[in-house]
């Protein structure tokens, strides 16, 4: 049946039989899409409007109970205020420490390049849990850092790195420094060697080069970069759960929190529809920031 | 001026090596303390042996969870690349109304945030009683894998030569032995990239798995997550390094295959 479909002819061809095929091509592949994307988010929408989670299958009365709470409760203007924050410090500290690393990458002539790129982003592929583990070793009570530090007789007591927003934010940096790395990499296609050579030749220092000719160039990249780690960040929950120890609030551990543990589900799909409002205005805005850049 | 650009030339290379040491920390640190054998966290390890790779082993739970994430795993990768196949036939080959619209549908899992389709995905599913249950985890993986197959495939599919399916007909091949002897061997890399991926994503997936497994059907980084709410012992470093090896062993095949940047 697929076979047809090969048949180079088939590009504009209109015919009956042709559509079956497309139909029968088409089909598997939507109807995993729909029951695995669209209906969650028709069935998430509909959910954060009824009053209970007996209700949030459909039957009942609909009501705007779920989001009265969530826009009017103080404690979750301290939850989105935190995840803001928390995105905000992520992001800007995943791109200052990830531009160093993609610069490099894009203009090495090392013959171990396709090892280093690898080796940036490989960490991509191991769970962020496992990585998030490794961050309570370093960072804990008894961890790497506060051994050191005892061990050197620079203090005694315990540092707390871990339990709080801190351990959280910078975990969360390292997690998502791989995408850093990968969208400005692809974002740095306009960095041109011989550019810079001209401005040095004409008389350019270092600095100069740096602020008039590879940083404008670069900047596209890093705001996708930038936008990237911000919305990875505002809707991660491990992480933020782990190292925070259940005393970092933020809209995902809340939403993990409502779903799993107090079984609130339509207030669960309150807070998830804010997290998705905040996730596509920032990409709106990036969008308009981007346009307003290129002109 | 020379001694400026060497300097200039050793602070860079320092930085970036400091910055690949930030990046590659946790990894390393899980790695050592690995081979530690005591029952609680504590740097730098005492000794340094097996014991806890033994005690993985014999972990009933961990043993489980892998061969369930394993399994789980095969059948998101193997479904995710026919589907992934038969959808980026259709849109390669094919000019028909509504396309837009299923490339849109194709791409927009990439713009919604994993938490917030968790929820959905639960909602939708514990209705029909699949909540821990294998076909509600691999639906559930479906949703986020099938974009990265289509995506994969695409390219491979793209970059095949008609011409060379036409001589195939010209010749008397029937479409459907172009489709198996041509087309398919044609697009193999793409298929296992897209595989290798979604199998990789699924195995490593943890944010959406937490809501829709719990006993029955756990995941290997679920299982890891509930253990290390309560205990951070080097077991789990023993776990991590065994999972990250498999991530590593996966990634090399990806690279050498097609090439990791185009994979992702």
């Amino acid at each position: 049946m697929s076979a047809a479909a090969t048949a180079p002819t088939a590009t504009s061809s209109t015919s009956a039989a042709s559509r079956g095929i497309l139909l029968m091509l088409l089909l598997p592949g939507l109807v995993a899409l729909v029951i695995t994307f669209l209906l969650p988010l028709i069935w998430l929408l509909r959910a954060s409007f009824t009053s209970s989670t007996m209700s949030a299958f459909g039957g009942g009365d609909l009501t705007t109970q779920s989001y009265s709470t969530v826009l009017f409760d103080p404690f979750y203007w301290r939850v989105t205020w935190n995840t803001l924050v928390l995105g905000f410090n992520v992001a800007i500290f995943a791109v200052v420490l990830s531009y160093p690393i993609a610069l490099f990458l894009a203009r090495t002539e090392s013959r171990f390049r396709g090892v280093l790129t690898a080796l940036a982003v490989a960490p991509l592929l191991t769970s962020s849990v496992v990585r998030t583990y490794g961050w309570m070793v370093i960072l804990g009570d008894r961890g790497v850092i506060n051994s050191t530090l005892q061990s050197l007789s620079v203090t005694s007591g315990v540092i707390k790195l871990t339990n709080n927003s801190f351990g959280a934010t910078v975990a969360l940096i390292e997690i998502l420094m791989p995408y850093a790395i990968l969208a400005m990499l692809s974002g740095f296609g306009r960095l041109n060697a011989q550019l810079e050579e001209a401005a040095a030749m004409l008389g350019a220092n270092r600095f100069k080069v740096f602020t008039r000719i590879i940083l404008p160039l670069s900047l596209p990249g890093v705001l996708t970069a930038a936008l990237l780690v911000f919305v990875l960040a505002i809707s991660s929950f491990v992480t933020p759960r782990l190292m925070g120890g259940g005393r970092v609030f933020v809209l995902g551990t809340e939403v993990f929190n409502e779903a799993t543990v107090t079984l609130n589900w339509p207030l669960a799909a309150a807070l998830s529809v804010m997290l998705l409002v905040l996730f596509s205005s920032i990409i709106l805005l990036y969008q308009r920031a981007l346009r307003a850049l290129e002109a | 001026m020379q001694e400026n650009a060497l300097l200039a030339r050793i602070t860079w290379n320092t930085l970036i090596t400091l910055l690949y040491f930030f990046l590659l920390a946790p990894i390393i640190i899980v790695f050592i303390i690995s081979f530690d054998t005591r029952q609680y966290l504590a740097f730098p390890p005492e000794s340094f042996s097996l014991g806890s790779y033994v005690k993985v082993f014999h972990n009933a739970k961990f043993i489980s969870a892998f061969w369930r994430s394993l399994i789980i795993g095969g059948i998101v990768g193997v479904v995710a690349v026919s589907a992934g196949m038969l959808l980026s036939l259709s849109l390669v080959r094919y000019k028909f109304r509504g396309r837009a619209a299923v490339n849109f549908l194709i791409l927009a899992p990439f713009l919604v945030p994993h938490i917030v389709l968790a929820v959905g995905i639960m909602l939708v599913i514990a209705p029909l009683g699949l909540l821990d249950s294998y076909p509600g985890i691999v639906l559930a993986h479906l949703g986020i894998t099938i974009p990265y197959t289509v995506r994969t495939i695409t390219m491979s599919l793209m970059a095949v030569d008609t011409r060379v399916e036409e001589a195939a007909l010209v010749h008397g091949a029937s479409p459907r032995m172009v489709f198996w002897r041509i087309t398919l061997p044609l697009v193999r890399p793409g298929l296992i990239a897209g595989g290798v991926i979604a199998f990789l994503i699924s195995f490593d997936e943890a944010t959406i798995s937490l809501f829709i497994v719990s006993v029955k059907a756990s995941t290997l980084p679920t299982e890891i997550y509930h253990y290390l709410e309560y205990s951070t012992d080097p077991q789990i470093a023993a776990l991590s390094v065994i999972l990250i090896l498999i991530s590593v062993g996966v990634v090399v095949a990806v690279e050498k295959l097609i090439g990791l940047r185009r994979a992702l």
